[in-house]
């Protein structure tokens, strides 16, 4: 067999596995989208604020140290203990619920029935404060977070296929195990919403707040659950991504590269972004493999966005979206 | 006169038996700003009744509904419910007691299918929590099951079975109508509440939605309250009208009485007011 085609091979299943966990960032826009019609610019810093809580609960370093120690004179920034990885998953969950009732509470209360792009300005400066929340929190150095997933080449992939090619693939097992991680989390949202008291009490609020609000359905309580949904998304978005390449302020970025995937899936399907997320993470991975000797390389930057534009002229609600028919 | 005794109900012309109170408007005044909506208005709604609040545009029967709704809070007067005042509530808690409605402009799910538009309804009486769907799903399918039973029913007696896995938003004007007094009837309401479920209805579709409404009330008992300004339907529907205008109530009894009463008749031919 050419090698050629072998590294295509490889190329491509690497591209699926990145795919995964950019379909894992998309996913969380998708759930606030349906369920609010708010496009959330902060999924990409809240996955960063989970991260750094999570790597915070499990150091058990003593949250606004900083601000403290100036205020009080003060040295501390331990507590001295260590928490298992899973405690400190639970608990930062509790604390994503929060931020969620917080949210609610403190901003989207309060802009009810307004403008998209007034709840859109909204979720930027959330995001900007939130990015600073989280420094002031927990410090602002890079932090390595891991909560026990495997990592590195995978060893049985390797074998297999040096015994079928002649050559090893290199699957890393991190981007095996959040291949597993987005399908279960996949599947049990479509459960969720799909067949569920409250899935189809957010599918309801997503539809219409009046209807809503005459069949008994809390529009507060709906909301809360959505952004803690999205946060819990963003959990673990923040611990696969972080795990990768650290806990860091780039991590915020990667809510750029969910941009395409929703504008190539839809901004109101789950299956949209997962799909989206594939096409987009092999498609980038293969034309850089195919074209990007020829033109120089880096075009990982740019592709995904080419992408997602040349389906928007086609077909403007994204592959899965719901079309949007307009009565005249 | 019909003999409306506070506990022990009446006849109704038809011969029906009608039930105590349900609830009770007393002395409601509901203003936006400087205009007077609803002026001192007090009623009754009887267990198991056909009731029909009727006046010409901007008379406010719907800012009627929307208070008995929950939708707008009345700056003055009481609404009781059961026989204990109600206290502030949101809509959804007044959803959660009892009180369903239909909207005049149609408020469905249209990205839902009907069945799953009806199922919403039942939203009040599924009890299983939100861990205890998530992680023991014994409980939340059983009644997942009970549930469709119910709707299922009642899907069958409005007639559209036909149309349970479509998408509401492709539904033509009278079918969506249908649809959502199907999710209102759903949540097996103490007091159902239409608005103008005739509105822009033609001949036949009309003919259809009262006898929908009548059987109804016949064979699940449910105590209906309707606006409606369409006199002939109303008439031929309702047990016991009251008639507003001008925000006020001008009259309040039987079909016939209400026919007959000088003020009624003033405000649907126009009689200038001094």
């Amino acid at each position: 067999m050419p090698d050629q085609l072998v590294w295509g091979m490889e190329v491509f299943l690497n591209g699926l596995m990145t795919g995964v966990l950019y379909s894992l960032v998309a996913l969380g826009f998708v759930l606030i989208f349906k369920a609010s019609g708010i496009f959330n610019f902060s999924q990409g810093v809240m996955a960063l604020f989970a991260a750094l809580t999570l790597v915070g609960i499990m150091e058990g370093r003593v949250p606004f140290s900083h601000l403290i120690n100036a205020a009080f004179g003060t040295n501390v920034h331990t507590f001295g203990w260590t928490v298992p990885a899973l405690a400190a998953i639970l608990l930062t969950m509790v604390v994503m619920v929060a931020l969620a009732w917080a949210v609610n509470q403190f901003i989207f209360r309060h802009l009810v029935g307004q403008e998209p792009i007034i709840l859109f300005m909204a979720t930027i400066g959330l995001a900007y404060f939130l990015e600073g929340f989280g420094d002031m929190m927990w410090g602002s150095d890079i932090k390595n977070l891991d909560v026990g997933l495997p990592q590195g080449l995978n060893e049985t992939i390797d074998e297999v296929t040096f015994n079928l090619f002649g050559y090893g693939f290199f699957i890393d097992n991190l981007d095996l195990a959040a291949t597993l991680v987005a399908v279960l989390l996949v599947i049990a949202l479509v459960m969720f919403a799909q067949y569920t008291k409250y899935g189809r009490a957010m599918r309801a609020v997503a539809d219409d707040h009046q209807a809503a609000l005459s069949v008994g359905i809390s529009l507060k309580f709906i909301w809360i659950m959505v952004w803690s949904l999205a946060g819990f998304v963003a959990l673990v978005a923040g611990i696969m991504w972080g795990t990768k390449s650290g806990v860091q302020f780039s991590l915020s970025l990667i809510a750029l590269k969910a941009l395409p995937v929703l504008m190539l899936g839809g901004f109101t399907s789950i299956p949209g972004a997962i799909v989206g997320g594939l096409i987009i993470g092999v498609g980038e991975k293969m034309f850089e493999f195919l074209v990007g000797p020829m033109v120089g390389g880096a075009t990982e930057n740019w592709f995904a966005y080419v992408l997602a534009l040349i389906v928007l002229v086609f077909r403007p609600q994204g592959l899965f979206g719901e079309k949007i028919i307009e009565r005249v | 006169m019909l003999d409306t005794n506070e506990n022990e109900g009446y006849v109704t012309e038809d011969g029906r038996r009608i039930g105590g109170v349900v609830m009770e408007m007393r002395n409601i005044t509901l203003r936006f700003g400087g205009v007077v909506a609803i002026k001192d208005i007090s009623f009754d709604i009887r267990e198991g009744e056909i009731r029909a609040i009727i006046g010409p545009n901007g008379a406010g029967k719907s800012s009627m509904l929307n208070v008995i709704s929950g939708f707008y809070k009345p700056q003055e007067g009481e609404v009781w419910y059961k026989g204990a005042v109600r206290p502030a509530m949101k809509p959804y808690q007044v959803a959660q007691q009892g009180i369903a409605r239909t909207f005049q402009n149609i408020a469905l799910f249209d990205g839902m299918t009907v069945l799953d538009n009806v199922m919403t309804g039942r939203i009040r009486h599924m009890r299983a929590g939100l861990l205890s769907q998530a992680i023991w799903k014994g409980r939340a399918e059983r009644e997942e099951v009970e549930n469709r039973a119910k709707v299922e029913r009642i899907i069958d007696f409005l007639e559209i079975q036909h149309i349970r896995k479509t998408p509401v938003g492709r539904l033509p004007y009278g079918l969506k109508k249908r649809v959502e007094l199907a999710r209102a009837l759903a949540a097996e309401p103490s007091i159902l509440l239409l608005d103008e479920p005739m509105a822009g209805m033609n001949v036949e579709e009309k003919e259809d939605m009262s006898r929908f409404i009548l059987d109804l009330n016949d064979e699940f008992g449910t105590t209906i309250a309707l606006i409606e300004h369409d006199m002939g339907v109303v008439m031929d529907l309702s047990d016991r009208v009251v008639v507003m205008d001008y925000g006020q109530k001008i009259g309040d009894g039987s079909p016939s009485e209400v026919r007959k009463n000088q003020a009624v008749i003033d405000a649907y031919l126009g009689v200038a007011h001094d």
